[in-house]
Formats: structure tokens, sequence, C-alpha cells
């Protein structure tokens, strides 16, 4: 316990816990909305479009977030354009621009060669994230997570039901672009943290996890939110403790307490349908 | 002046023309029935009206009184996903998203009508039930709450009773009634159901691929239209 308490006192540990656990509900509150709108991959697909994004920045040697955050707002806005014009279907659209940026973003690596910070993104590495890195994620967050809150009806109104929001006067598209430009600026600092090829799994686990748990919006958003938090901070603890890589740990971490919610609802259902069989 | 009007309207979609040369209007505390077999652009007509579809050609007039977030909407139930979480009176509450502008929470009006909505659709005490938990027609009672809290002057209603049973239908229909009559509210219902529509429209129009008729019921009832699609009468 003391050798747990002794963790906090590094500031390299205190700054993984603050941009960690914000990452962990930003990622958890949209993913919600996202998961439900049938976008879950789309958290993957940007992050792809990131990483081409950091190999532009390292070869041109400039501060990867500032790259990395624009470029990933525009793909994110475009997938939602193709969405909407339907002559592509969704996961089509996704699958074309996240490979073509992938490649570019290979090539790019194979001919100016890599650094330290392309692989922090790359693979993640919440442990070693820079002051700078820290300050911009804290700010980039809160700002994320207070617009959802703001946003927190209308998200809900156009995601429950888009044909009827538009119908009756509710500027959709307005509100689907905010939800993208938060994801964007979500995966791409996830990606410092969980690496590109992880940090979709924020979006996902959580808010399929609450799904199961949970029977109102509000409720399902609370809950991944908090079950985002908690996997975080324990994932984090136990990669520290068995020196295993951070980003994989927690997915794990995720993908068990997935696996225990799916246990509790099928136990739940068992329940209310002895319950009902009984009242019979 | 008619709170939404059609001039030579010609609807349908990626270029396939589904339905043309199509004129009728709605007035203030009318009930029209929209009748048709599959297929005969129905639901396209509603879509248009709503604006979530543009008119190939012709035009959609509106009073200009009438403003989009005046028109409620119940969409055919099948557009819904049947596991989305959601609570009854979060579904019901939504309905006010329209007219909140930028303001980011509910206030007590909001909360006031939506409350109204649930007690006059008898869904008051379910209001913290999921939506995926409740019977087809408690459903459509939370979406026709819904669609009442989003409206004050029209209703646009795609099949309200499909899939419900006898009785739960026939509430819906009373409900439904109570809004247009005691609420003056307007009332555009895409149904199969001859027989309500002889029952609770003001008025018909009746699309079909030989054509299209748009009257009075009483017009409808006495014209060759009707008496070549049902026989004429035996609905009486």
């Amino acid at each position: 316990m003391t050798e747990f308490l002794s963790l906090f006192s590094y500031a390299f540990i205190q700054r993984a816990l603050i941009v960690g656990t914000l990452i962990s509900l930003c990622s958890a509150l949209l993913g919600v909305s996202l998961v439900l709108k049938r976008y879950s991959m789309i958290g993957d697909g940007l992050s792809h479009v990131g990483f081409g994004a950091l190999a532009v920045a390292a070869a041109l040697g400039l501060t990867p977030l500032y790259v990395a955050v624009p470029v990933v707002i525009i793909a994110a806005m475009l997938l939602l354009r193709l969405n909407s014009s339907s002559k592509l279907k969704g996961d089509s659209a996704i699958a074309i621009i996240s490979t073509a940026a992938l490649a570019a973003g290979v090539i790019i690596v194979s001919k100016s060669g890599t650094n330290t910070d392309l692989s922090n993104y790359m693979f993640g590495s919440i442990l070693s994230i820079s002051k700078a890195d820290t300050v911009l994620s804290v700010i980039l967050s809160v700002i994320v997570a207070l617009l959802f809150i703001l946003f927190y009806h209308k998200i809900f109104a156009v995601t429950f039901d888009e044909d009827f929001a538009r119908a009756t006067g509710t500027r959709v598209s307005l509100y689907n672009t905010l939800l993208a430009v938060l994801t964007s600026v979500t995966v791409v600092i996830g990606m410092r943290m969980m690496g590109t090829l992880l940090v979709s799994s924020l979006i996902i686990f959580p808010p399929l996890s609450a799904i199961r748990l949970c029977k109102t919006f509000r409720s399902v958003t609370v809950t991944a939110a908090l079950l985002s938090a908690v996997c975080f901070l324990s994932g984090l603890f136990i990669s520290y403790e068995l020196s295993f890589p951070t980003g994989a740990t927690i997915v794990l971490t995720n993908l068990f307490v997935l696996i225990l919610s799916f246990i509790i609802k099928k136990i739940k259902d068992g329940i209310k349908r002895k319950s009902t069989s009984s009242d019979n | 002046m008619s709170l939404i009007k059609c001039e030579n309207l010609k609807i349908g979609y990626n270029d396939k023309t589904v339905l043309s040369d199509l004129n009728f209007e709605i007035n203030e505390n009318d009930y029209l029935y929209i009748i048709g077999e599959n297929g005969s652009g129905k639901s396209t007509l509603i879509k248009s009206i709503l604006k979530l579809q543009k008119p190939l050609d012709g035009k959609i007039e509106y009073c200009p009184n009438l403003k989009a977030n005046e028109i409620g909407y119940l969409p055919q139930q099948s557009s819904i996903q049947r596991d989305f979480p959601a609570g009854v009176e979060e579904i019901v509450l939504s309905g006010s998203i329209n007219r909140m502008g930028f303001r980011p929470f509910y206030t007590a009006k909001h909360r006031k009508k939506a409350r109204h909505n649930m007690e006059l659709m008898r869904i008051e005490d379910i209001k913290n039930e999921s939506y995926q938990s409740l019977s087809g027609g408690q459903q459509q009672r939370v979406l026709l709450a819904r669609a009442l809290t989003a409206s004050s002057k029209a209703l646009l209603l795609d099949e309200p009773v499909t899939g419900l049973d006898p009785i739960a239908a026939s509430d819906m229909y009373s409900l439904i009634e109570t809004i247009n009559k005691e609420y003056r509210i307007a009332v555009i219902m895409v149904s199969h159901d001859i027989n309500a529509a002889f029952k609770y429209a003001t008025h018909i129009l009746h699309l079909s691929s030989s054509g299209v008729f748009f009257g009075t019921k009483d017009e409808y009832r006495n014209s060759e239209f009707h008496k070549r699609f049902y026989g004429g009468g035996i609905y009486d």
C-alpha cells in the first residue's frame, strides 16, 4: 500500500494520472453516441489519419499535436460528408481515408526516418508525456468535456433519432460536426496515451459495457465515463507493477470489464425471467 | 391561408419519379389521411413535407406562421433502433430541442410541456422506464408525446398503428383525435386503414400509380376513385 501511495509522488505519474483520467472520461462520453450511431470504427480510422499527420509533423520538425489536431478534424468532417452523401457507405469511406493516410505516413517515415515523438504516438507512452503535452492535453480535454455537457441534450436528440430532429427544425449537421470535431481532438490526444492502434478501444469498450448495465441514455453516459476512468487507473497501476505496456494493459482491463458486464446482464435477465414466470 | 400547400409537386428519389402533378392543401384543424398501396409514395411525400428530401419539381408552400419547429413527426417505428438505451422522459423531453436555441439545458417550461404530454398519453407512471422494455402501444404513445412536445400546429404521422394490436390501435386513434379536436393541431397521417379514414378524417389523399385523388371524406366516398379501389360503399 505504501508502495502504491509512493507512486503518486513522482511528477511523471501525476501527469499521467491527470491526462489519462481526462482522456478516458472524454472518449467514453463521446463513445456512447458514436457506438449508438454505429460509428464505432470512426475512432480507429481517425487514429490512422493521425499517424499520417504525425509523420508529416516529424518530417518537418513541427510539434506533433499542432499538426495532427487540425488534420484529423478535417478528415472527420470529410468522413461525415461522405457518409451523408451516401454514394460511399460509411465503413468503406473510413477504410479508404484511414489506409490512404496510413500509407502516406509509412512512405514519409521510411524517407525521413523515425523519431521519439513518432514512436511515442505509434505505441503510446503516457508515462513519458512532457509538461507541454500535458498542459495542451488537459486544456483540450477540459474543453471537450465542457462542450459535451453543454450540448448533451442535443447530442442525445440527434443520436436517438436524427430524422426526427432534422424534421422538427434542429440543425442536425451542426451537432454532427461538433461530435466529429470533439472526437478528432480526443482521438489525437488519446494516441499519446494508448498508441495509434489502440486508441479506439477507449471509445468503444466503456460505452459497450455501460449499455449492458444501464437503461437510460444519461445513466449509460455517466456509467461509461466512470468505468473508463476506473479501467484507466487500474490498467495504469497493473502495467506499472508488472512492467507491461500501459496502453495494451488498459485495453485488457476494459475487456475484462466488458466481459463482466455481459455476465451481469445475463444474470439480471435470468432473474427477471424467473420472477416473471413465477408471477404467472 | 392554408398551413401547407403543394403545387404541381413531383417527388421521388435518385431522379426516379414516384409521383407527379400532386396538388393538395391542408388547413388548420384538418385531419388528412394519406392512403395508397405500398410504393405509391406515401412516405416519400411525408419526407418531402418535412424537408428531409427535396422535391424533384413543383413546390411546397408553408404558411408564414408555420415554422419547422411547430411541426411534429412520428416516424415509422422501424426507423428507431430497438436496443437504444433511452428513458421515456428523456425521449419526450427531446421534443423540445427545436426551441432551445443555444440554451444548453431544458427550462421549467419545457419540462412542464413534456409532463403534460406524458399525462395526456398516460405514460407518466412509466417515465423512468427504458423505451426498449415497453410494449408496442406504449412505445408509440411515447413517440406521439415527443411529437406533440415538438409541435404546436401540425403533426405528421407515418403509419402510427402498424404492428399494434386492435386495442392499442383504437387507443392510438382516439388519442390522435383528441390532439386534433381539443388541441386544434392539424394531423396528416399515412395509413392503410380505410375504415379509420372514414371515421376520423376530414380530407383524404389517395395516391396510386394510376392517379391521385384529393378531396373531403364525403367527396371521396362518392368518387369513382373510391369505387374503383374498394368497390364503393361497403365500408360505410
